[in-house]
């Protein structure tokens, strides 16, 4: 009881003192919220960028490519072999119609906003069936494409990133110009990056005499696949590699987001080294300014655990208030940041930044390690230091 | 230096403190030196890339093709040398994580126009006169156990054969780049793959010239452009550098952010490291004090601070900015984030790394210093640390 009662004194005289020491404690404190801020932003950026491309949840849609593709874009369905495949089993119908549509997807060289260097803009070629499958896109601007038409939507997050995506604009390509008609949304998945125009008017246009890159097929139940599958691999006639949409996507995310998640964790890693010198020299100093006051103390017959506890709680708490502010930093800077880059197929993807729940956790936690570290080994030498020699300081 | 006996003693005066400010610095200096090299490869594309060297590419999109045929019309342009040209292959070698760029390539012409690769004459000679040949980068031959003579099957994606099957080249040359970005790559001939591809024979995806001319390259690339134009296959040409840089640029904004974001850290380091370094000077005015009691004069006084301070800092920034520069050039690094394959350390970085440490020494030093040289020695004596 009676230790108890000692750490607790001598841990909230500590804590009332930490005012006069600012200087000193905000080294500490500014330190970890340096590593945190970092750490969370890092993340935010990888949990964006595969929440955006794993937001494609609908299991019950599979993307035929041909055997041996792994991305539509290196992939090819001829029209032949795509009459095959609508006639499968566990293709869903509607209205006797097979709900599956031939898409082409192609990028093409585009100016950013803001800067003149282009990139990769996705383009997707759609058929009237696209729209029946991916029942998720909305037009929040202008119209739908008309069929027949040199016409093109644009998913929100391209024409943000994009020169010239403006309704009412036209884009030229390839010798034609098409008319930007209306802009859509897909509840933040990866088709916003992209612009959808018809796929007979584009396939002409690329010079390729029809067919497409891939096929888009909605399925009865999620459950079909197995069968839907197995009747592909079974025909002579096809050679297709046909992929759940949400595994295609998460697959193509897969690759980014390991690589943000590695460079962030090492960076932070090495960082976080760095802050645990700076808590070290921090609280060695803070102790050695103290040692008279922690010698006295000792003088008066307060023990050494309790002194060891009060400064490793001081510590803790200096670094997680340091955790709290850096998490707080990223979240106001970062969450809901759009940036875009290089998606696995070339092409330009724009993704939000995420800072979730579990992203500030795992950065305090961090913040906590740092300052455990920091705060045990000085507050072991202030408690090990002999009294005499401490007090003869003064 | 006379007083270097005092300073390097002062160091050890409280060796823990010593070592953790060393240790921060050198951490702080870490981090610059690879984040620059990173921002560097991220901003300006690999520096391999010649100016005396266009890219000829499709106008609207890396996906289509250009024709052959063009050749012989860019090689009536006056100050045009080789022209080489590259289409991209795709494909999976045995698993499809196995990523490397691969393209077929007109043996003879590519080693002229990119003389820079290093190869032995006779798997020059080879892969100029094997129809099935290819070459690797050494650092893919490592990574892959590939050896001369070795089958290179590839399964394709694009480029279906006529057979329908997996494509088999025939290892005949391992070649060696100053710059290991640009060994993680595979050449074939096009001449084989050209004629056994089921469909899109006669296209290629760029070609690269090499120029008699270098300094009218914007003009030549006008030119070439202008002759093409309202064709049904238009051209962009550019200098390779550009090209590059129009690749580098679509990571896009991950690297400006990473950049900003740690630039940020870095300094933010710098000011802890500072602070503490001042706060070790502050402790230290009393013995200053009995310096000037012995007779040194206020400046000598200063200047041994500073010094102490510049030099506390520059021996953690140095052996930092080394470690980077070895760092940014390990190839497992380069393979796990491959966009820092690229990276390298420049002149430029090192310079600024020890311009940014002395200056940290001159901060960190400074303020205490001048009040040290200030301060008359009684009320220096007297004060309490």
């Amino acid at each position: 009881m009676n230790g108890l009662y000692q750490t607790f004194a001598i841990t909230l005289m500590n804590l009332r003192s930490l005012p006069a020491r600012i200087g000193p404690s905000l080294v500490i404190v500014v330190g970890i919220a340096g590593v945190v801020a970092v750490l969370v932003s890092l993340l935010s950026m990888a949990k964006g960028f595969s929440a955006t491309l794993n937001g494609v949840s609908d299991e019950g849609r599979v993307v035929v490519l041909r055997g041996g593709s792994t991305d539509e874009m290196s992939s090819g369905i001829g029209t032949q072999q795509a009459r095959l495949i609508v006639t499968k089993p566990g293709v869903a119908r509607e209205d006797n119609d097979a709900l599956a549509a031939g898409e082409t997807y192609v990028i093409a060289d585009i100016p950013k906003r803001g800067n003149d260097s282009p990139a990769n803009l996705p383009l997707r070629g759609v058929e009237p069936t696209s729209f029946a499958i991916r029942d998720e896109v909305r037009i929040v601007q202008g119209r739908n494409i008309k069929f027949g038409r040199y016409e093109l939507i644009a998913g929100v997050k391209a024409a943000n990133q994009f020169q010239g995506l403006d309704v009412g604009n036209r884009l030229p390509l390839r010798g034609v110009d098409w008319e930007v008609v209306g802009l859509f949304e897909t509840g933040g998945t990866i088709h916003e990056s992209e612009t959808w125009v018809d796929n007979a008017l584009l396939v002409s246009n690329l010079n390729r005499g029809g067919g497409y890159t891939s096929m888009i097929v909605k399925l009865e139940s999620p459950l079909d696949y197995d069968q839907f599958k197995q009747a592909l691999d079974d025909d002579p006639q096809l050679e297709t590699n046909p992929i759940r949409e949400s595994d295609y996507y998460s697959g193509q995310s897969e690759g980014m987001t390991g690589l943000i998640e590695n460079f962030g964790y090492s960076v932070g890693f090495v960082m976080a080294i760095g802050a645990v010198f700076a808590a070290l020299n921090t609280m060695y100093s803070a102790v050695s300014t103290r040692s008279v006051e922690i010698a006295t103390l000792r003088a008066l017959g307060f023990g050494s655990t309790p002194v060891v506890i009060s400064v490793m709680v001081e510590a803790l708490v200096l670094a997680s208030l340091g955790g709290a502010i850096g998490a707080g930093l990223a979240f106001v800077f970062f969450n809901g940041y759009t940036a875009s880059t290089m998606g696995g197929t070339f092409s330009q993807v724009s993704f939000d930044f995420a800072v979730t729940e579990d992203l500030i956790v795992r950065g305090i936690l961090w913040s906590l390690f740092i300052g455990l570290i920091g705060g045990l080994v000085p507050s072991i030498a202030a408690a090990r230091q002999p009294v005499t020699v401490a007090l003869r300081g003064m | 230096m006379r007083y270097f006996g005092l300073i390097w003693t002062s160091l050890f005066r409280k060796p823990v403190r010593s070592a953790l400010t060393f240790g921060s610095i050198f951490i702080a200096f870490l981090l610059f030196g690879v984040l620059q090299s990173v921002s560097v490869a991220l901003t300006e594309g690999p520096d391999l890339a010649g100016v005396d060297r266009l890219v000829v590419a499709p106008k609207y999109s890396i996906i289509d093709d250009i024709p052959l045929a063009y050749q012989e019309r860019i090689r009536a342009i006056q100050g045009v040398g080789t022209i080489a040209h590259q289409s991209w292959f795709g494909g999976t070698y045995k698993d499809s994580t196995n990523f490397f760029p691969r393209w077929p390539v007109p043996p003879r012409e590519f080693m002229q126009v990119y003389s820079e690769y290093a190869m032995p004459e006779e798997q020059k000679r080879a892969f100029a006169n094997t129809r099935t040949g290819a070459i690797v980068g050494k650092t893919i031959a490592e990574k892959y156990d590939m050896n001369l003579g070795d089958k290179i099957v590839l399964i394709p994606d694009i480029w279906q054969n006529k057979d329908n099957g997996p494509w088999e080249f025939d290892l005949v040359g391992i070649y060696d780049s100053e710059d290991e970005a640009f060994q993680n790559q595979m050449f074939m001939n096009y001449e084989y793959f050209d004629e056994y591809r089921s469909f899109g024979s006669g296209g290629v995806g760029t070609f690269v010239l090499k120029l008699t001319e270098p300094a009218r390259s914007a003009e030549i690339a006008a030119e070439i452009d202008a002759m093409f134009a309202n064709s049904n296959d238009e051209t962009k040409t550019s200098t390779e550098k550009a090209y590059n840089q129009m690749f580098a640029k679509q990571m896009g904004d991950i690297g400006f952010i990473m950049t900003s974001i740690l630039s940020a850290v870095f300094f933010t380091i710098l000011l802890l490291t500072g602070n503490t370094m001042s706060q070790a000077i502050r402790e230290r005015i009393p013995e200053l004090a009995i310096l000037k009691t012995l007779g040194f004069t206020n400046v000598g006084v200063l200047i041994i601070v500073l010094t102490e301070a510049i030099f506390i800092a520059l021996i953690a920034a140095i052996p930092a900015i080394a470690l980077a520069g070895i760092v940014v050039q390990a190839p497992a690094i380069g393979s796990a984030m491959p966009f820092l394959a690229d990276s390298e350390l420049t002149n430029a970085v090192i310079i600024q790394g020890i311009g940014l440490a002395v200056l940290l020494g001159l901060v960190a030093g400074g303020p205490p210093a001048i009040r040290a040289m200030r301060l008359s020695i009684t009320d220096a004596l007297g004060e309490h640390a």
